[in-house]
């Protein structure tokens, strides 16, 4: 019997038996018709189906956002960029490298020169072909500071750049094995001419082409008949429409408006799941949400208070009630599970009431009020956190209060001025990265101060092993680190919560580089 | 000079003014607001340096005064500048959102006006009686909800409950007309609550007021139906109140249905607007602002000269 229901099986998976004559037929081999219709929904979800206009709901569009991939910064952008760009190298779900423009990589023993090899017969939707030029143009165009590119901090590590035929040769300040990683990053989209003419052109070698683009409301793309992987770009047009408010959002999805959304509200996810014809999705990502502590200024330069704090925070209550569950608790490092090299054996930090207060009286800390700066703009939820916090906290003898900020100019007021604050983090592809960016003592965005010579040491020593037993090592060492001496509290990872028509979306895999499958899904789903 | 053409120039000078300082006020208000552009455009990723380059190529370390006679000037000759965030042309942009924005508006007039007026003119003929009251209950709930309130009401309503109109009504160029009614129908059954009930207590105020008057006596007396002493003796004789009511809700429908456009993501001015203000961008907030301004100000000597003509006392003065 099982042989003929795999006959079955493969029958409908092809597209060459409808559901009516699939249950029908069975049912009466004694299935039961619940199990037959699941079981044809499934077969037929796995064939990659061409053709239909698929419609997403986004939050995170303005109509001050432009076409520029340098200056995106908010989901519509990036899943527009995405759609109509292609890049030199990408990120597989796994955390692997995948390799578009650039087909191949190869670098000198040293990590400091790595030269790529550009694929041939790839076209911008203008018809002209992508060449190694393209490619380093673009990449100059980001090192420029009055092109205000986000990518700036990554690309200017780069000495030298050099294209000669199908290659293109970048030499390094410092030794890097991480920069495939490092060119991922969703603002290195490869325009013609690196977009110096008109960086607004919204020209690119992507799986669509840009058709309309209204800054705020939607972008219209078509297929890119040209595109070089048929693996890619299944619908024949996308339409993005920006979203911001929740319900909307959400009513949309429910009343099928549109095929997927974002940023499902943590509250509801669990009702909306119930719902029918809606599927939720959940992907472990590597963004978090922190307080932080400017570890040069008083009270915070005392590591004793550091540590009272830290060990006065509820972290599974903040995950259950901040984030719905939907969500990791943090070990007060910045990385989890979803990077590469993670030392899952350091022990993970719980609240301890009686610790945090022996930690507080060996402070010294004068007992005047410790003030925790918060905005509802901070992170979804960061008020509700803040006050668990603070209850924690006093519960176990530490002073600490809350100071309701506004969300206007909290980033310019608050975040990097006050020190202490709620703020966020999202990921970044590899340790590397993240610890560059944010707490070598030299990075720019240091918003906890944190300077420590040991640290700094080993991540530049991290930096340019290329043998990863040693590397881990030297990774758990930082983590220690941070997680024992730095001003950072991090009692939650997040997760990105997207929604999808049940039934209607095939392809979907939970991507834990960035939302919406790594900003992938339009062009990488189908419809059923 | 006819009495009347002296007050509609007197009248449109004076919102001139009115506009002129207007201006100066939101400049004022924008300039007093914590954090810049650069900041905000540049957000959590600022740089000293990123924003100081930002800065001075967005011209943002020039004195404020003048900024603003330079932002005015170019007003005059009809340019609004370009927008700081994203360099688009502020005019252009503003173009296609205002049209959105009056189609909204106009749409839910065309049902919330006449609507009002009929209604008023029921309750009170019925005065005191079932339709009075029922009317009144209905429309004073509608408007004491706020409007997010009411639009999350129908858009569970009609979108999840009984599906026939979608929860996002945007509306794009090279819409059909018909399939643009049925994308702001959500939109305009909300505005529509809102704006009713202001309007129509005022008709039926209005109308009462004028109905203790003699002469509606004497029409009674003459037999006449109640509804046409109503429609031909005492309406007209109440319309100068309705009209500036109407005026003041007409004015509402334009500049302040923020709420109900970032609700079902109405891609009209208001969103334009609050999108420009987190980013701190100057010219176009200035921009909206006074085009806000100009609707108010223009549709309030509209009603004030509609009020006159319809008021004989007032066209031939002693």
């Amino acid at each position: 019997m099982t042989e003929k229901l795999d006959w079955m099986v493969a029958r409908a998976r092809q597209g060459k038996m409808t559901r009516r004559e699939f249950v029908g037929r069975t049912t009466a081999m004694g299935v039961s018709a619940a199990l037959a219709s699941a079981l044809y929904t499934k077969a037929a979800h796995a064939e990659v189906k061409k053709g239909g206009t698929m419609r997403v709901g986004l939050a995170g569009g303005e109509s001050t956002n432009t076409l520029d991939p340098a200056l995106a910064a908010s989901v519509v952008p990036q899943v527009g960029n995405a759609s109509w760009g292609e890049q030199l190298v990408d990120m597989n779900p796994d955390g692997t490298i995948d390799f578009r423009i650039g087909e191949e990589v190869s670098s000198s023993p040293d990590s400091k020169v790595w030269t790529f090899k550009i694929r041939q017969g790839v076209t911008f939707s203008d018809g002209k072909p992508v060449t190694a030029e393209d490619v380093l143009a673009t990449f100059k165009r980001h090192t420029d500071e009055n092109a205000q590119s986000g990518a700036l901090g990554i690309v200017k590590g780069i000495s030298d750049m050099k294209a000669e035929g199908d290659k293109l040769t970048l030499t390094l300040d410092q030794p890097s094995a991480d920069l495939p990683y490092l060119l991922t990053d969703y603002h290195l989209i490869i325009q013609p001419g690196g977009g110096y003419d008109n960086p607004n052109a919204g020209v690119g070698a992507g799986p669509y082409i840009l058709e309309t683009f209204e800054p705020g409301v939607r972008y219209v793309l078509k297929k890119n008949p040209n595109y070089w992987d048929d693996s890619i770009g299944h619908a024949d047009s996308i339409e993005i429409l920006s979203i911001n408010d929740n319900t909307a959002r959400t009513a949309a999805l429910q009343s099928g408006q549109v095929h997927m959304m974002n940023r499902i509200d943590p509250k509801i996810a669990q009702l909306l799941a119930n719902a029918p014809g809606v599927e939720v999705r959940r992907a472990v990502g590597r963004g978090h949400y922190v307080f932080i502590m400017h570890v040069d200024k008083a009270p915070f330069d005392n590591n004793d208070l550091r540590m009272a704090l830290k060990l006065a925070v509820k972290r599974e209550e903040m995950v259950e009630k901040v984030l719905g569950g939907l969500g990791s608790v943090g070990n007060d490092f910045p990385i989890n599970a979803a990077y590469p090299l993670f030392d899952d054996t350091i022990p993970q930090r719980e609240y301890d009431a009686a610790a945090a207060k022996a930690a507080y009286d060996k402070s010294g800390h004068d007992g005047s009020p410790i003030i925790l700066r918060t905005a509802p703009g901070a992170f979804p939820g960061a008020v509700d956190a803040a006050n668990l916090f603070a209850a924690s906290a006093q519960a176990a003898g530490i002073p600490l209060q809350i100071q309701l900020e506004p969300d206007d100019g909290y980033w310019s007021n608050v975040w990097n001025v006050q020190p202490f604050c709620a703020s966020y983090w999202g990921g970044r592809p590899t340790q590397d990265t993240m610890y560059s960016t944010a707490y070598l003592s030299t990075a720019e965005w240091n918003d906890t101060k944190f300077n420590n010579a040991k640290f700094d040491e080993l991540l530049l020593a991290a930096r340019a092993e290329l043998d990863e037993t040693k590397r881990k090592a030297d990774y758990s060492a930082m983590a220690h680190i941070v997680r024992d001496e730095g001003g950072l509290i991090l009692p939650m990872f997040n997760e990105f919560v997207a929604g999808i028509r049940a039934n209607e979306i095939g392809g979907w895999i939970d991507d834990p580089n960035a939302e919406m499958m790594n900003y992938r899904a339009p062009s990488k789903c189908w419809l059923v | 000079m006819h009495p009347i053409v002296k007050l509609l120039v007197q009248r449109i000078a004076l919102g001139l003014v009115l506009l002129l300082a207007v201006s100066a006020v939101i400049f004022l208000g924008v300039e007093a607001l914590p954090g810049d552009t650069a900041q905000a455009i540049l957000g959590q990723s600022a740089t000293p340096q990123a924003l100081e380059n930002l800065r001075a190529q967005m011209g943002l370390d020039q004195p404020a005064l003048t900024r603003y006679f330079n932002w005015l000037g170019g007003v005059m000759t009809g340019d609004l500048g370009k927008a700081l965030t994203n360099g688009v042309d502020i005019s252009q942009a503003i173009g296609q959102r205002l049209g959105n924005t009056l189609f909204l508006a106009g749409c839910a007039a065309v049902i919330a006006v006449p609507l009002a007026l009929i209604l008023g003119a029921v309750a009170a003929r019925y005065a005191g009686r079932w339709p009075d009251k029922v009317i009144s209950a209905v429309t004073l709930t509608t408007i004491s909800l706020p409007e997010f309130v009411a639009a999350y009401f129908v858009i569970y309503l009609l979108t999840i409950l009984f599906p026939v109109f979608q929860p996002v009504a945007m509306v794009f160029p090279g819409m059909s007309f018909w399939a643009k009614l049925q994308a702001v129908a959500l939109p305009v059954i909300v505005l529509v609550m809102v704006v009713l009930a202001h309007m129509m207590r005022m008709t039926r105020a209005a109308i009462l007021n004028v109905m203790q008057s003699a002469y509606i006596e004497t029409a009674e007396l003459k037999g006449l139906s109640p509804m046409t002493i109503i429609w031909k003796h005492a309406f007209p004789n109440a319309i100068a109140p309705v009209i500036s009511v109407v005026a003041i809700n007409l004015a509402y429908l334009v500049v302040g249905v923020v709420v109900v456009e970032v609700v079902f993501s109405y891609n009209a001015l208001g969103q334009y607007l609050v999108d420009h203000v987190t980013k701190r961008d100057l010219p176009v907030v200035q921009a909206v602002g006074l085009i806000f301004a100009a609707v108010y100000i223009g549709l309030n000597i509209i009603a004030d000269v509609t009020a006159i003509i319809a008021n004989p006392r007032l066209r031939h003065p002693k």
